[in-house]
């Protein structure tokens, strides 16, 4: 099979996936369509986490952009009376990316830890913000009124329904774009700048500034997720820019793997299954399960669960 | 012949030690420079000066009559000037393809698109003529970091000259290569270089590799050219043969060219 015939037939994997998944909002229970809501819109986070890690960036601040979009969509809604989904998640957005714009600047100069920390206190400083502003609702946070969707305002479980479709279709936009993305020139070279970062500027090419747009469209799908979150759960807090927020992300990250844009989706599904379950099953010690998880993927795969696929995919190939 | 590279007056210091000194060099089309010198002499810093990765303290650097002092490596690759490196500089977790084509689509222009794939079938048939030239195409789809060293070699001299360019400057293209593999890896460096019409500048510790090769030396020392002139002339010379190779060496067995 040539990288042709695998490049299209991944993505019409990718789609074939969404389409089986929105006529599954038709037949799960509300609370199963709930957890994929939330598990796709942390995804995209994590999908922003992982297009970084490729490039040998760990962003421990990605909450910082989550947050963001989450915000956005709250304030949009609520201060300037927006009640479309389509133009808050757009708003959320573009905060997020004017705000890459800037903070893109300085942190594309530092690698390894430097970054990370630095992404860390951005994040940090937005969830001190937040929690110091009262007019925002400081640690309470505020809710987001529903939205309509381009002029329609469903009701009820229907409403729950449309969120969800809303969701997986974006969700699955954005994992067909960002696999071109990670296939593309630019995103083949975000590996070789991990790889060697002296190489690529003596191909002709600038790192700053290509990981530099890369941390704009990490910035631009995190916010996506952060504002479908907010939509999804109807409510926003500063608890969403907060450190273990991008514990979280970074988590899943890991537990998904970077070998695939569709690897992020599995670790968030995987990781809100077990971690719903650990809550359900003891309240008091969830945290630990999580830990023995992440303990066993270092231990046994340490590049995530889509090793597991790429195994068998290999193995198929042979 | 035209000039394609002049330094004017070329210094570095590190402190109190002057690694480079009022270096003045002129290089043109179509020649192929071998610089000799021992450990410390000067020859990476000079070339480290050239391409943009060590800012001089002093003097000016011209490619094609144009300074390109303060421009970064990757301006200075634009231009038409690379290079290789002692230590093959590689993608060591990519393959062998992947590498030629990263350096292929960075050839193509200094913004990559987002959206259309890196491997193309016009790509691929580039990346594999390129390899095939150099003799690495059957390490084509195996990761960087398992093949021999002197592929490595020959493949990081394969990334430079994708971006078709005038001028390569090749830092001591067969270290760390055995004895055996340096003249196939220099023949098949050669070939390809004359193929392409690339002046040539490289640093070498091997007399005989020198002097089969290059149309003209220029010797280091202590961060100063001691002499400069085709390779008979350089190798001959009494002060060459006790301050940069250290011995008495007899030219007729060195090959052709001295």
């Amino acid at each position: 099979m040539t990288f042709q015939d695998r490049f299209k037939s991944t993505e019409s994997a990718l789609v074939a996936t969404a389409v089986l998944l929105a006529a599954g909002a038709f037949v799960m229970p509300a609370w199963l369509s709930f957890l994929l809501t939330l598990a796709f819109a942390k995804a995209l986070v994590v999908l922003g986490v992982v297009i970084q890690m490729r490039a040998g960036l760990v962003s421990f601040g990605q909450a910082l952009f989550f947050c963001i979009g989450g915000y956005g969509v709250g304030l949009g809604a609520q201060a300037l009376g927006i009640s479309d989904a389509f133009l808050l998640l757009a708003l959320g957005t573009l905060a997020a990316v004017l705000l890459a714009l800037i903070c893109g600047f300085l942190l594309t100069r530092y690698r390894e830890i430097f970054f990370a920390m630095l992404t860390l206190a951005l994040s940090m400083i937005l969830y001190g913000v937040l929690v110091k502003s009262s007019a925002l609702g400081s640690t309470d946070g505020f809710n987001v009124a529903p939205p309509s969707f381009l002029g329609w305002e469903p009701e009820g479980e229907t409403r729950k329904q449309a969120v969800y479709l809303l969701t997986v279709a974006i969700a699955a936009a954005t994992a067909v774009g960002f696999h071109r993305y990670l296939e593309s020139g630019l995103g083949r070279v975000m590996e070789a700048i991990r790889e060697n970062e002296i190489r690529v500027d003596y191909l002709g090419l600038s790192p700053r500034w290509l990981l530099f747009a890369n941390y704009v469209f990490a910035a631009a799908i995190s916010a996506l997720g952060g504002g479908l979150t907010a939509i999804a759960s109807g409510h926003i807090d500063p608890d969403m820019a907060f450190w273990t927020t991008s514990g979280e992300f970074v988590f899943i990250a890991i537990l998904g793997g970077t070998g695939h844009v569709a690897a992020p989706f599995i670790g968030a599904i995987v990781f809100s299954v077990i971690r719903t379950f650990a809550i359900q099953e003891a309240p008091h010690y969830w945290q630990m399960a999580l830990g023995i998880v992440l303990l066993g993927l270092i231990l046994f795969l340490p590049k995530g669960l889509w090793s597991l696929i790429a195994r068998r995919k290999l193995q198929v190939a042979k | 012949m035209s000039t394609i590279l002049e330094t004017r007056g070329l210094t570095r210091t590190f402190g109190a030690v002057v690694a480079a000194k009022d270096l003045n060099v002129r290089i043109d089309h179509g020649e192929i420079v071998g610089v000799i010198g021992s450990n410390g002499a000067g020859k990476t810093t000079f070339i480290n000066m050239v391409t943009g990765y060590l800012p001089p303290s002093g003097g000016d650097i011209l490619f094609d009559g144009r300074s390109v002092l303060g421009l970064a490596p990757r301006e200075i690759t634009r231009r038409g000037m690379a290079r290789s490196f002692q230590v093959a500089q590689l993608f060591p977790q990519l393959t062998v393809i992947e590498n030629a084509l990263i350096a292929l689509v960075a050839a193509e222009g200094p913004r990559p698109s987002f959206l259309h794939p890196l491997d193309t079938p016009q790509r691929r048939a580039y990346a594999e003529q390129i390899l095939e030239d150099f003799g690495v195409a059957r390490y084509r789809d195996a990761i960087v970091s398992t093949v021999p060293q002197g592929a490595r070699k020959l493949i990081d001299i394969a990334m430079a000259l994708v971006s078709e360019p005038r001028m390569l400057l090749l830092d001591e293209p067969t270290s760390g290569v055995s004895v055996d593999e340096k003249h196939p890896l220099m023949d098949t460096v050669m070939e390809v270089v004359r193929k392409y019409g690339v002046t040539v500048l490289f640093v070498e510790h091997d007399m005989e590799i020198v002097a089969r090769y290059v149309t003209r030396i220029m010797a280091f020392y202590s961060g100063e050219i001691i002499a400069d002139g085709p390779p008979r002339s350089v190798l001959g010379d009494a002060k060459v043969q006790e301050l940069v190779i250290g011995h008495h060496i007899d030219l007729e067995l060195l090959g052709e060219a001295a």
